[in-house]
C-alpha cells in the first residue's frame, strides 16, 4: 500500500503543479487577484505531496520491501538502516525523486516567507516554478517511477554499490541538491520579473537572500563531495575533473557570479540585463549537470543506468526550459530600463571583473565537459581530464584572486586610483614576500603563484575591516571577509598538496617499514576484520614521526551483495597535513602492497571551503536582519 | 557615459570573455585531449607517441605477471584482433583481473609498450566504460569467432 500512497501523493503533486501553472497564467493574463491569492497555498501543499512521496520511499527502503522494485535492485536486507535510509537516493529514481522533491520544498518555502516581492511577480514567479516542476514529475512518473512493483516480491536486494557504503551518502546528495535545485528559485524569479518587467533593486534585494541559501548548500556539498571521494576512492586525490564533478562545479560558478552581480543591482540598480541572464545560466548549469549525470551518457559512480529514452527526456526538458527562458529574455529586456552608469575604477567594476572572469573559467569547464560528448557523437573517442583544465582554467582562476583581492576595498561608483595604490600596498607586499620565500622550495609555476596569491588574498581579505568600528560593522561585511579569506585557505592548501606532496609505492613483509615524508611506517601485521554486511584484511600499521606514534587500519574491504571490494584508506591528520595510507593487494610472497601519502596541509581545502559557506550563512543572517528592522521601522513610520 | 553606451561596452566585454573563453579552451583541448585507442586501432594506425591516451580492452587470460619489487605489473590489453602490452606501478583497482575489462591511462612507448598512469576497471557488474562497450561491440563483429 505505501508503494501505491507514494505514487499516488506523486500524481497529486503533478496535478497541484499543472493547476499552479494555470492558476498563475489567469491570475496574470486575465488580472484576476482572486485567482493569483490562492496560487500560494497551492504551491506549499504541491512541496508537501512531494515530500510525502520522498518520505514514503524512504519508509520502502527502511523496511526492505522486496515487491517494490527499486528496493530489490538497490538495497538488500542486511544493510546498515543508515545506508538503507540514504540508499534511497542512491539510484536514478530515488535521486530524481529528492530533486523534484526539493524543488517542491522550494517553491512552497517561496510561497510562505517571500514578503518583500510585489503580489504579481511572486505569482509569476510560482508559475515559473511550477513549470518546471511539471516537467520533472512527468520525467518522473512516465520514466523514471521510483514506486513501480515487481511481481512476484523478490527474497531479497541486489544490494548498493560498495563505494556508496559511506556516511557521506546520508549528507553529500541532499546538500548538493539542495544547492543545485535551490538555483530553481533564482531562475523562477527572473522568469517572473521578465514577466511583470520588473526588474529593480527591489526584486535583486528579494532575489539575494533565496540565491545565498542555494550558493551555501552548493559550495556545502561540493565540499562534502570533495573529501568523500578523497577518503573513499583511495587515489589520494580531492578533484578529478570528472565531468560529474564539473556538472557541480558549474552552477557553483555561474551561482557566485550571480551573487556578485545581484549586489550591484541590489545596491547601485546596474547590471540589471546581466543579473537576469546569470540567474536563468546558473539554473540552467543545474539541468545541463542533471542531463550529464542521469541521462547515462557519462560512466561514473553517479550515473546509475544507461537508458537513452531518459537522456532524450531531460535533454527535451532542458531544451524547453532553457530555449523558453532565453527566448523571453531577448524578448522583453528591450523593455527593461537600463540601469546606473559606474566608474570602471569603482566596486562595480571589480564585480564586472570578477563576472566576466567567472564566466571564462564557466566557458572553459563547460567546453571541457560536453567536448568529449560532442567528439563522441561524431564517432571520435577521446577524454579531457585535468591537464587541460589545469592548464586553461588555472591562470584565469589565479587572475580571478587577484580581482578578489583587490575589488572590496574599492569604493562603489567612482574611486581614485592612486588612493586605491595605497589601500592594496599590504596585500601586494605580503603577495611579494610569499613569492619570494617561495623561490627557495620552487614548488612549480602554478603552485608557487597560487601560494603567493593566496598570502596576498589572506591580508586583503581582512582589509576591509581595517580601521572600522568592529562592532557596528554589518554582519554582511564580517560574511564577505570570512569567505573571501576562506578562498584564500583553500587555495593554499590546492597548491600546497600539488606542490609538496610526497608519496610512496612499496610492497613491505609484516615488519618492514617505508619511509613517506616526515613519517616512517611499519607494517606490524594483516588480520580478517569482520564488519555489518562486508569482511576485511586490515593492516595493522604504526607511523612513527619524531617520538610520536601512531596506529593505523586501512583495509581491503569485501562486499557480498553486490560483490565487490573496495580500499577503505586510512588517515592520520596532523596539523600540518595528512598521511594518507592505502592497502594494496598481497604479491603472492608474504609481501603487501602499500600506497602512502604525506600531504601537507591538504586539510586547508576543505577547510577553506567550510568558512566560505560560512561566509555565507553570516550575510545571509546579516541581510535578513536588516531587512526584517527595515520592515518594522516601515511599519512604525 | 551614457547607460546605453555602458551596457554596449559590458556586452561587448562579455563577449569578448566568452570568444577568449573558447580560444583558450580549444587551444588547449588540441594538446591535451586524451584519445581512447584499442589495440587494433593501435595496430591500424600507428602508435600515437608523445600524447596522454587512453587504452581499453580486455585483460588477456594468463597475462598478469607481477614484477620482483612486488608493485609493477605487467599485463596484456586485447580487443580479439590484436594485444598491446601494458607496464603499470601502483594498486591494481580491486575489478581489475584476467579476462575483465580495463582501460588505463598513460602513454605508448616507441618499443610497442603501454606505459600506464593509472588503470580504471570495471566499478561493479554494472558498469562498463562506453568507449568500451563499443569497442568491444565492434571487435565482436570484426572476429565473431574469437573463441572464450
Amino acid at each position: 500500500m505505501i508503494a501505491e500512497a507514494g505514487l499516488a501523493a506523486l500524481w497529486l503533486a503533478g496535478a497541484l503543479a499543472a493547476l499552479q501553472l494555470a492558476m498563475a497564467v489567469i491570475g496574470i493574463a486575465r488580472g484576476r487577484d482572486d485567482v493569483a491569492a490562492a496560487v500560494r497555498p497551492v504551491a506549499i501543499v504541491q512541496g508537501v505531496l512531494a515530500a510525502l512521496a520522498m518520505a514514503l520511499l524512504i519508509n520502502l527502503f527502511l523496511n526492505s520491501d522486496m515487491s517494490v522494485k527499486l528496493v530489490v535492485e538497490n538495497s538488500h536486507s542486511a544493510k546498515p538502516w543508515l545506508y538503507k535510509f540514504a540508499g534511497a537516493w542512491g539510484n536514478h529514481e530515488g535521486s530524481m525523486l529528492l530533486w523534484v522533491t526539493i524543488l517542491g520544498l522550494a517553491g512552497g518555502a517561496v510561497a510562505i516567507f517571500e514578503r518583500s516581492l510585489p503580489e504579481r511577480t511572486l505569482v509569476a514567479t510560482l508559475g515559473a516554478q511550477a513549470t518546471i516542476a511539471l516537467g520533472f514529475y512527468a520525467f518522473l512518473l512516465f520514466s523514471s517511477n521510483p514506486f513501480a512493483r515487481l511481481t512476484p516480491a523478490a527474497p531479497d536486494g541486489l544490494g548498493l554499490n560498495p563505494l556508496l557504503q559511506d556516511p557521506g551518502l546520508a549528507f553529500h546528495p541532499p546538500t548538493l541538491y539542495t544547492g543545485y535545485v535551490g538555483l530553481s528559485v533564482a531562475f523562477s524569479f527572473a522568469v517572473g520579473a521578465l514577466v511583470t518587467r520588473d526588474v529593480g533593486p527591489g526584486f535583486a534585494k528579494a532575489m539575494r537572500p533565496w540565491v545565498l541559501i542555494a550558493w551555501i548548500f552548493l559550495t556545502l556539498g561540493i565540499t562534502a563531495g570533495s573529501y568523500w571521494a578523497y577518503y573513499e576512492l583511495g587515489w589520494g586525490g580531492w578533484w578529478f575533473w570528472d565531468p560529474v564533478e564539473n556538472a557541480s562545479l558549474m552552477p557553483w560558478l555561474a551561482a557566485t557570479a550571480l551573487l556578485h552581480s545581484v549586489t550591484v543591482l541590489a545596491t547601485r540598480d546596474g547590471l540589471r540585463a546581466w543579473t537576469i541572464m546569470l540567474a536563468v545560466v546558473a539554473f540552467s548549469m543545474s539541468m545541463i549537470g542533471t542531463f550529464l549525470v542521469r541521462s547515462g551518457i557519462l560512466t561514473s559512480v553517479h550515473a546509475f543506468a544507461v537508458d537513452p529514452e531518459r537522456g532524450a527526456f531531460i535533454l527535451a526538458l532542458l531544451a524547453i526550459y532553457i530555449g523558453g527562458a532565453l527566448a523571453l529574455f531577448a524578448a522583453r529586456i528591450g523593455t527593461v530600463r537600463a540601469g546606473t552608469t559606474f566608474d570602471p575604477v569603482s566596486r562595480e567594476g571589480g564585480l564586472v571583473a570578477n563576472n566576466l572572469l567567472l564566466s571564462v573559467i564557466l566557458g572553459i569547464v563547460l567546453i571541457g565537459t560536453l567536448y568529449p560528448i560532442v567528439a563522441a557523437s561524431f564517432g571520435v573517442q577521446l577524454s579531457v581530464g585535468p591537464p587541460f583544465f589545469n592548464k586553461a582554467a588555472g591562470p584565469i582562476a589565479l587572475a580571478l584572486v587577484a580581482v578578489m583581492a583587490v575589488g572590496p576595498l574599492l569604493r562603489w561608483r567612482r574611486d581614485e586610483a592612486r588612493a586605491v595604490v595605497g589601500r592594496v600596498a599590504l596585500p601586494i607586499a605580503a603577495t611579494v614576500v610569499a613569492a619570494v620565500a617561495l623561490l627557495f622550495v620552487w614548488p612549480g609555476v602554478l603552485p608557487w603563484a597560487g601560494l603567493s596569491l593566496a598570502a596576498g588574498l589572506a591580508v586583503a581579505s581582512v582589509a576591509p575591516l581595517w580601521k572600522r568600528n568592529l562592532r557596528r560593522t554589518p554582519m554582511f561585511t564580517y560574511g564577505m571577509v570570512l569567505a573571501h579569506l576562506g578562498i584564500a585557505v583553500s587555495l593554499a592548501g590546492m597548491a600546497s598538496d600539488s606542490a609538496f606532496t610526497r608519496e610512496t609505492l612499496v610492497a613491505v613483509r609484516a615488519g618492514e617499514a617505508a619511509r613517506v615524508g616526515p613519517y616512517s611506517v611499519t607494517l606490524d601485521g594483516i588480520s580478517p576484520v569482520i564488519g555489518e554486511n562486508w569482511s576485511a584484511l586490515e593492516a595493522q600499521l604504526t607511523a612513527t614521526r619524531g617520538d610520536d606514534s601512531t596506529r593505523l587500519h586501512p583495509q581491503l574491504r569485501f562486499f557480498a551483495n553486490p560483490p565487490t571490494s573496495t580500499n577503505e584508506s586510512a588517515i592520520l591528520t596532523a596539523l600540518d597535513g595528512q598521511l594518507y595510507t592505502v592497502l594494496g593487494q598481497p604479491d603472492g610472497q608474504g609481501r603487501w602492497q602499500l600506497r602512502l601519502w604525506w600531504k601537507p596541509f591538504v586539510t586547508l581545502i576543505w577547510f577553506g571551503g567550510v568558512l566560505i559557506a560560512l561566509g555565507g550563512a553570516l550575510s545571509l543572517v546579516g541581510r535578513l536582519r536588516r531587512e526584517r528592522r527595515s520592515a518594522v521601522r516601515a511599519a512604525w513610520a | 557615459m551614457k547607460a546605453k553606451h555602458q551596457r554596449l561596452t559590458l556586452a561587448l566585454l562579455a563577449l569578448g570573455a566568452v570568444v577568449v573563453a573558447g580560444l583558450l579552451a580549444l587551444s588547449a583541448l588540441k594538446d591535451q585531449a586524451s584519445f581512447f585507442y584499442a589495440p587494433s586501432d593501435v595496430k591500424r594506425d600507428g602508435l600515437p607517441l608523445g600524447r596522454a591516451v587512453r587504452l581499453g580492452g580486455m585483460v588477456a587470460d594468463g597475462s598478469v605477471k607481477r614484477a620482483a619489487d612486488g608493485v609493477t605489473v605487467h599485463f596484456t590489453v586485447t580487443d580479439g584482433a590484436a594485444t598491446t602490452p601494458v607496464v603499470f606501478a601502483g594498486i591494481v583497482p580491486n575489478l581489475f583481473r584476467e579476462k575483465s575489462g580495463v582501460v588505463a591511462e598513460g602513454q605508448f612507448q616507441a618499443d610497442g609498450r603501454f606505459v600506464a598512469s593509472n588503470l580504471l576497471a570495471k566499478h561493479d557488474e554494472k558498469y562498463m566504460p562506453p568507449e568500451m562497450a563499443g569497442k568491444m561491440h565492434e571487435t565482436k563483429t570484426l572476429a565473431p569467432d574469437r573463441g572464450s
